[in-house]
């Protein structure tokens, strides 16, 4: 329990230092920000996405001779989980007008806009409603809603910094434009905002952003805003249909090649049934449990890609994949607590990165990437990272310096949840520092898709993680909460109007997927992989050996 | 490196002994023995409430919670994960709430057979004061309860004791929302700046930025002012270029 004793005596070197860097803090002295010269050499020299050898040429596909990493490419080279020719596609199990694929924040702030809109709506998740990325959100959501000092130009302006100039224009005019609408909603369905006796949203400043705008829930912002979304949906039941542990393994086509709805896995029965709709929305999520070269990830257990294989096999082209966020502060020690996620929330408040010999080697306030791979530098050029008890490297978060800043029962106060949690282990983090890591946390690419929600399949549409283009190369901390409900609402709103007005009837078809197989095969690929994955295997390789079944025998293999 | 032996221990997963390393978490520890889950496993990161979990020691009367993701496994524990427990949630037009206590002991009467038994407050693993929560709302209090129950992720383990047969997380979360969209005050400046986009008010704005070239934005970029951290809400910036008013003077 606690730090050992070999750490113990590393913290000294921190509290050495500490009087003095609180000072500077105080006084308004900062280590120098990095220009956009020095980010640019650190991060080539540096980031996990500039690894030689870690991504490959995709061989079929829309996206064909595209580079990504070897884990996406593994997983889209291969056949379906499933043979199209075994399914019966006239026996139509369920019909609806709007089909939402994902119970996270995306998927569920579309099923709210598709029934305002006069849908019938059924929402498909993989887990249990909720169970999702949004759930894990901490720090907070962004929106420039304090006009007197902020406007969605500068919100603008930060957020395209933030993605190297890359961002889809139109899909980020959308982003920071609709925020304070988002935020109003949210307050109107009752989400707990911190606030200002006066009913000021209290914000906080973040890496990369120029204005103080990130609005928060304690530290549970995503799980506050799931719940309250969810706990809506839960009230229209009459008209949203919730199938929890049924993920969709394929989309339906029709004959006009429409997206006519989608093939689902009940995970407990193993058996397969239909959806017919007239418009569906993916809202899948992210990519974490690919584990990209091997790193642990702060994502939850379903975010294996499957939106990105069933779409990709369905036509639609990849955008931005090539990047993913590395969180720079995941949680390394204790080892129970590996890949948890420690919000940004303490740089944003002023917590210095510090190695092992107390010193600050890059302001706390750079963007994600570069400060990333400034850690990765301090550990393998510099040999200056904190080595952890279980091998590996660290850097230290000072926590506690924050108490001698803002006052004491600052850090209770403020991050209850992360209180709790090292607390549980022994640590008190107001008053030790913690050890984190870069964490495979978000995937900035994905799909490509329209800020109309529209993908170039018609009848098909898209929201949140899944998608790629609105952060370009790289998400800015604060923007994807806001990302999954301003396209969410716009694709939940959308979805319905399609579903009402632009549907055709059709004979459903599995004929892509079979067009797929095939490409696979004359690519000349040979693979035991079958996709999209579902869920990630962790059952300890002793056993997984000694699992001999070959056939099933009812379910039991 | 020296290779250090890693100290085995047995754990009773629904009554049967599997050995799992020391140190594991509940959950890494099933995965080890090797469980795949389906259910009961969520976020893995303690605050989804998929992976809640019963267990006792032996020789302990004693009934114990935990989160199987986020405790470590220890020996001789007898453990049984909850991954679902049926609780009812009275659906309800929010809208139309009134923001008063009634509306909660309208939709959910059984919150009155509350016996104050506090099994509730004890098998929660998030240490939420269920049963305390509850008198809250019974006096009226829904402030209060708010904010005592909002670290509540909605795991069920107290429902399961419940000796009011009351869904008590179905409950908080009713409060939570009346609180948060009727009680709490309005963030006046929130709904101004909404009501400026559902205007247009910005579309001139971001048009002109989104038509820039790459080197004129990073110039903005570069060049924009950088509220101070400590600043507070009465902050002025000096260059207001892209301030609402200032753009469309
Ligand atoms: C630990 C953590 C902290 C974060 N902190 C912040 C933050 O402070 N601020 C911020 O802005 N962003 C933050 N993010 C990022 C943000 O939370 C996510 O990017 C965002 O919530 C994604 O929302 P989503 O609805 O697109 O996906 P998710 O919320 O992940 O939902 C996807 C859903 O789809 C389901 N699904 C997956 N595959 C299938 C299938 N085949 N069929 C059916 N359903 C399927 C999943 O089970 C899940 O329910 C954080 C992310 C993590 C992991
Ligand atoms: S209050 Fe109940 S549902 Fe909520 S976390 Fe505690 S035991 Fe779980
Ligand atoms: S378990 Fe039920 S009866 Fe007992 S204190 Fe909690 S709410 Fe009341
Ligand atoms: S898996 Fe989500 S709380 Fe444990």
């Amino acid at each position: 329990m606690g730090y050992p004793e070999s750490l113990k005596n590393l913290i000294k070197k921190i509290e050495e230092t500490r009087p003095d860097r609180v000072e500077k803090k105080k006084a308004g002295i900062e280590i120098p920000a990095m220009t956009l010269d020095e980010r640019a050499t650190l991060l080539e020299a540096h980031h996990p996405d500039c690894i030689p050898g870690t991504r490959r040429e995709l061989k079929v596909g829309p996206s064909q001779g595209y580079a990504v990493a070897h884990e996406f490419a593994d997983l889209l080279e291969s056949k379906s989980r499933v043979d199209p020719d075994k399914v019966d596609l006239s026996q139509i199990d369920y019909e609806t007008d709007v089909l939402v694929i994902g119970g996270g924040g995306a998927g569920t702030s579309a099923a709210l806009l598709a029934q305002e809109n006069g849908a019938k709506v059924i929402l498909t998740t993989k887990l249990r409603h909720g169970d999702a990325n949004t759930m894990m959100a901490e720090g907070g959501i962004q929106a420039a809603d304090k006009l007197w000092k902020d406007s969605p130009g500068y919100h603008y302006i930060d957020t395209l910094g933030g993605g190297h100039f890359s961002n889809v224009p139109e899909l980020a005019y959308r982003l920071v434009n609709d925020a304070p609408d988002v935020l109003h909603w949210l307050e109107n369905l009752g989400m707990m905002f911190w606030k200002k006796p006066d009913g000021t949203m209290d914000t906080l400043p973040a890496a990369g952003f120029c204005r103080s705008r990130l609005h928060f829930a304690g530290d549970i912002t995503g799980a506050e805003i799931m719940r309250v979304v969810r706990d809506e949906a839960r009230n229209r039941e009459e008209d949203i249909t919730v199938l929890e542990f049924s993920p969709v393994i394929e989309l339906i086509l029709n004959e006009n090649g429409q997206c006519a709805g989608a093939l689902i896995y009940n995970m407990e029965t193993e058996e397969y049934s239909i959806i017919r709709a007239k418009a569906t929305i993916v809202a899948t999520g992210g990519s974490g449990r690919l584990h990209i070269q091997n790193f642990v990830t702060t994502n939850h257990y379903g975010a294996t890609a499957d939106g990105i294989v069933m779409t990709y096999r369905a036509g639609l082209k990849l955008k931005f994949l090539h990047t993913l966020q590395y969180h720079p502060t995941g949680c390394v020690f204790p080892e129970q607590l590996e890949g948890l996620l420690i919000t940004e929330k303490f740089r944003a408040a002023g917590s210095h990165v510090l190695n092992v010999d107390g010193e600050q080697f890059v302001y706390e306030r750079e963007p994600r990437d570069v400060e990333a791979a400034a850690y990765i530098k301090e550990a393998n050029e510099r040999g200056k990272a904190v080595p952890r008890p279980t091998g590996g490297w660290g850097i230290w978060l000072d926590s506690p310096m924050l108490e001698l800043i803002y006052g004491e029962g600052y850090i209770k106060r403020e991050f209850p949840g992360k209180c709790k949690q090292f607390g549980r282990h022994g640590i008190d983090i107001s008053k030790e520092p913690m050890i984190v890591y870069p964490t495979l946390h978000y995937q900035n690419g994905g799909v490509e898709f329209k800020e109309t929600g529209e993908t170039d399949i018609p009848g098909l549409f898209m929201a949140g993680e899944v998608g790629g283009g609105i952060h370009g190369e790289n998400r800015l901390m604060g923007n994807s909460l806001l990302d999954i409900l301003v396209f969410g609402r716009i694709a939940g709103a959308n979805a319905a109007i399609y579903a009402k007005e632009k549907a055709q009837d059709g004979k459903m078809s599995l004929a892509h997927v079979n067009a797929y197989n095939k490409e696979v095969e004359e690519a000349g690929i040979e693979t035991e992989v079958v996709s999209p994955m579902l869920l990630p295997n962790y059952i300890e390789k002793k056993v997984r050996d000694r699992q001999h079944s070959s056939h099933y025998v009812g379910n039991i293999r | 490196m020296e290779a250090t032996e890693t100290k085995m221990i047995p754990i009773y997963i629904m009554g049967k002994r599997y050995e799992v390393p020391e140190g594991l978490t509940i959950m890494k520890a099933m995965e080890y023995a090797g469980y795949q889950y389906i259910r009961g496993c969520g976020c893995r990161g303690g605050i989804c409430g998929a992976c809640g979990t019963i267990y006792r020691k032996p020789g302990d009367y004693k009934i114990y919670s935990a989160l199987a993701c986020q405790t470590a496994a220890e020996p001789d524990m007898y453990l049984t994960q909850l991954p679902f427990f049926p609780a009812n949630h009275v659906p309800s037009n929010y809208a139309e709430l009134e923001g008063v206590p009634e509306d909660i002991y309208k939709l959910y009467p059984e919150l009155f057979r509350c016996v104050a038994c506090n099994a509730c407050s004890k098998i929660c693993p998030m240490d939420v004061p269920v049963m305390d929560v509850i008198a809250y709302i019974k006096r009226g209090d829904i402030e209060k309860a708010a904010f005592e129950a909002f670290d509540c992720i909605q795991c069920g383990l107290c429902t399961s004791r419940c000796f009011a047969e009351a869904p008590q997380f179905h409950i908080m979360q009713l409060a939570r929302r009346i609180y948060g969209g009727k009680l709490a005050p309005k963030a006046k400046h929130n709904a101004e700046a909404a009501q400026a986009v559902r205007e247009g008010k910005f579309d001139a704005m971001l048009n002109q930025l989104m038509s820039m070239s790459t080197e004129e934005i990073k110039k903005e970029y570069i060049e924009r002012e950088i509220e101070p951290e400590t600043a507070g809400d009465d902050w002025k910036p000096k260059d207001a270029k892209w301030l609402i008013e200032e753009f469309l003077r």
